[in-house]
């Protein structure tokens, strides 16, 4: 298969961390304007670190399972370790291999670049 | 119309994706070329290259003749007249052409230009532009609930309507010779985006009145990088060039040149000479087929696939298919198009998804972006019918 869809789809699904944060100390915002993809994440710092994270965003299931699975991953690390991360580990998060999808993969990385750009 | 043998003239129809044999249904982007297609270009290539309009060597002689054949045959194809067509790269270019030759010529301050809501991007940011530089007033003729046209008379009294023959998102086939007439009554040219009918129906220039008429060679079994203008005579004669250099001179001197004669004034530079032999090429295809066939072949796909996948997805755009080219733009209720496109991409069937360069129309409808299969003359029932058993996937993968 191209793309496997199995592990998006799990996550899709429930999309955890999903929601607005009200008290959020960052707020990234991401948009693909090719395909209308939009994505915040919404980070609470404590003491250096992500306290709490979530998103909100509409788009394809890839650009919103990545949002909740990074909004996970964020917590308890640092913003530059966020910002440090790379596009490996983002597929790695997803399980996907999109090298051979390069336009599958702005879905992916959106809310990371958004992080990025913070 | 013998379908399986038309196959057989597209080697790219054999390949493989994913393991499945391709349904290749994007047409509306670009067609597939068949084999006679590319064997006219490497001709070419191995036999006559050379620059045209310059050498008196046999070479050039050869590829000069077959470069004007090809336009005479384009010519022939819309009912111009060989000095009316002017080769350009692609259709967003002879837009361009039409918008700076003769928009900045002859809009001013307060004048108004009419488009509608559905067109391609290249029918609408050249005009966006020309009415910011000069001040004058970009109108939108609105479609109504069925994604045709509605009130298209508010248009008359506009310098320029430039409105696309066949929508590449709605697939609604507009009334080009009621556009032109509107354009006409209140004083206007009319500019005829036909990028999504020509390579699909028969197209009369002088029947359907335009002023200029935009086409691309890709999507009609031609080479990227070649695309029409047509120009009415008297109209192009009064215009100045669009770009300057070489071959659109007669003469030049160090106080100033002399414009060479219709079409060259328009095609500076050494011109897409393989582009515009494999556009050449394509045309006889298409002839050879016939256009009033393979519109009658694309009204029975469309009315088959509509038919199969009213239930299944939202579609836009009439659902009478005489109303309609080959292409179907559609959502599956709660699925990105981009999930779409890829779970049916698995199973080898190609089609679009995105806003397909028509923002402003998606925004009317309220939509971010839609999912498209667009149809051509290769194109089978068996691959609708794949096209529905991927939806109906889609649908499973996403319960």
């Amino acid at each position: 298969m191209s793309v496997d869809y199995s592990r998006i789809m799990e996550i899709w699904k429930n999309a955890p961390n999903r929601g607005e944060m009200e008290d959020a100390d960052v707020v990234a915002e991401g948009e693909n304007p090719v395909c209308g993809d939009r994505v915040r994440i919404f980070l609470k710092i404590r003491n250096g670190r992500v306290a709490d994270a979530s998103f909100t965003g509409e788009g394809c299931a890839i650009s919103i399972a990545s949002a909740s699975l990074l909004a996970d991953y964020a917590k308890g690390r640092t913003m530059e370790e966020m910002k440090g991360l790379g596009k490996e580990k983002m597929m790695e998060l997803l399980g996907l291999d999109l090298s051979k999808n390069p336009s599958r993969l702005k879905c992916a990385l959106l809310p990371l670049m958004a992080i990025k750009k913070k | 119309m013998d379908v399986g043998k038309i196959r057989k003239d597209f080697p790219i129809l054999e390949r493989v994706v994913n393991g499945k044999k391709i349904a290749y249904l994007d047409n509306g982007a670009t067609s597939q070329k068949p084999r006679q297609v590319i064997d006219a270009i490497v001709r070419y290539y191995s036999e006559y290259n050379a620059n045209v309009h310059r050498g008196v060597h046999k070479l050039s002689e050869e590829s000069t003749i077959a470069y004007e054949d090809a336009r005479r045959k384009v010519a022939e194809f819309i009912n111009a007249s060989e000095e009316e067509i002017i080769f350009v790269k692609n259709a967003s270019e002879a837009l361009n052409l039409v918008m700076y030759s003769y928009g900045m010529a002859n809009v001013d301050a307060g004048d108004r230009v009419s488009i509608s809501i559905m067109e391609h991007h290249s029918n609408f940011v050249p005009w966006q532009f020309l009415a910011k530089k000069k001040k004058a007033k970009l109108e939108f003729v609105d479609i109504d609930g069925d994604g045709e046209l509605a009130e298209l008379e508010k248009a008359s009294g506009s310098k320029i309507v430039s409105i696309l023959h066949a929508s590449n998102v709605l697939g609604t086939i507009n009334d080009a010779e009621g556009i032109c007439r509107v354009a006409h009554e209140g004083g206007g040219v009319a500019v005829i985006d036909a990028s999504q009918s020509v390579p699909h129906m028969p197209v009369d220039v002088k029947r359907m009145g335009c002023d200029f008429l935009a086409f691309t060679g890709h999507k009609m079994l031609a080479p990227t990088g070649i695309g029409v203008l047509y120009g009415r005579k008297e109209l192009l004669e009064k215009m100045g060039p669009f770009l300057y250099g070489g071959d659109m001179i007669l003469e030049v001197k160090k106080e100033g040149s002399k414009w060479n004669e219709l079409p060259h004034k328009f095609e500076a530079g050494t011109p897409n000479i393989e582009g515009a032999i494999g556009l050449g090429a394509a045309i006889d295809y298409l002839n050879r087929v016939g256009m009033e066939e393979i519109r009658k072949h694309e009204v029975e796909l469309i009315t088959y696939a509509i038919a199969k996948m009213k239930g299944e997805v939202s579609i836009y755009g009439p659902l009478d298919a005489r109303k309609r080219t080959g292409l179907v733009s559609f959502n599956v209720p709660g699925v990105h198009p981009h999930d779409v496109a890829t779970i049916l991409d698995e199973d080898g069937i190609e089609i679009r998804s995105g806003h397909h360069c028509a923002q402003p129309l998606h925004d009317r409808l309220g939509l971010e972006s839609s999912a498209r299969a667009s149809f051509h003359l290769y194109n089978t029932k068996e691959e609708v019918d794949r096209l529905v058993e991927g939806i109906r996937k889609v649908k499973k993968v996403f319960a």
